[in-house]
């Protein structure tokens, strides 16, 4: 089954990303396609490049780039959400783009579940 | 509406009040976006979300944008189907008369039942 | 469908909210909402009267985070990650009471 992810939180300060990502991995581990994790609200912040967690913490930000380079899981901003919490090409994790609010659309529409993790 | 098979049913759930958090603003980016895709777009306001559509809000002393005029301007964008559950409106000792836009009033029971019926449920 | 919940009872109304909007369906705690699938607090009374109307599940993995895992009442079902992609899909939408 093809799924569309949706994270409205941040990395480390709500558990909804983690739980998005262990989702995934479950997903794909089962043989289903996430073919689009959106980032929207403060979930943009899972996209900072400049995330450095101590050393025997998960790295949330290198989770989701290491997702989209062996799954081609697409990793998609919010451009509106993004430019108000500072996040831009320039401090872009590897395999994440930044995008407007119609491939949030587009994902529901293109995918047979969509899955919202927030708070 | 050209490709039939292509419209679905977008549900966006608010259950969140204005102002503290900016969940219910940028929910309303999401539905306004939706609305230009031609889908089948409802929006339901559920526990505080009902606070989203109270009249008379004024944002100046907060610098703030007041936002809630948008409600009003979605009709202009075909979304017409704005649900808001009346175990909530009485819970917070409000009615439709308290309320900036004109909506469609459910009970809980209904409210479920449409939910059943969606394809996707967005909430923020 | 499916509600997935992540808030405390306790706290929070939106299992709350869930359970009176809700007609039928499954119910899966995630997150804080695991501790609503264990026994000996103020909410336990409303997740056995769930029970009648809802297919209630914990994840499994959250619950034993919070040290839960050996107080699940009798009757909700733990599942795994695996297990909540299954819940996604066998039921025909989803909702996160968020």
């Amino acid at each position: 089954m093809k799924f569309g992810i949706v994270v409205n939180e941040g990395p480390y300060q709500h558990q909804s990303s983690d739980s998005a990502y262990l989702f995934c991995k479950a997903a794909i581990a089962k043989g289903h396609q996430v073919w689009r994790v959106f980032f929207y609200h403060d979930g943009v912040n899972n996209a900072s490049k400049l995330t450095e967690p101590p050393q025997d913490d998960r790295n949330i930000v290198n989770r989701w780039s290491t997702l989209n380079e062996e799954h081609g899981v697409d990793l998609v901003v919010c451009v509106a959400a993004a430019l108000r919490r500072g996040i831009r090409e320039e401090n872009l994790a590897k395999g994440f783009r930044i995008s407007g609010l119609g491939q949030l659309v587009e994902a529901g529409i293109q995918t047979e579940r969509t899955v919202v993790f927030g708070d | 509406m050209s490709e039939g098979n292509n419209i679905k049913k977008f549900m966006f759930v608010n259950r969140k009040a204005p102002y503290g958090t900016i969940y219910a603003l940028e929910a309303l980016e999401v539905v306004l976006i939706t609305a230009a895709f031609d889908q089948n777009v409802s929006l339901v306001f559920l526990d505080d979300g009902v606070y989203q559509l109270k009249k008379a809000q004024q944002t100046k002393g907060i610098e703030t944008k007041n936002f809630s005029p948008a409600y009003r301007a979605l009709e202009g964008y075909d979304v017409e189907k704005l649900y808001v559950e009346k175990e909530s409106l009485e819970a917070r000792g409000l009615t439709e008369a308290d309320l900036l836009v004109d909506v469609i009033v459910l009970g809980c029971k209904e409210l479920g039942e449409l939910m059943d019926q969606q394809d996707v449920v967005l909430s923020f | 469908m499916l509600h997935i919940i992540n808030k405390s009872p306790l706290t929070n109304s939106s299992l709350d909210s869930c359970l009176r909007v809700a007609q039928s369906g499954d119910i899966l705690l995630i997150e804080d909402a695991v501790y609503a699938a264990t026994f000996g607090n103020a909410f336990e009374g409303k997740i056995r009267e769930a029970m009648g109307r809802f297919k209630i599940y914990v994840l499994q993995p959250d619950l034993e985070a919070r040290g839960f895992a050996d107080r699940i009442i009798a009757g909700v079902l733990p599942v795994d990650y695996g297990g909540f992609v299954d819940l996604t899909t066998t039921n025909k939408n989803c909702q996160s009471w968020l």
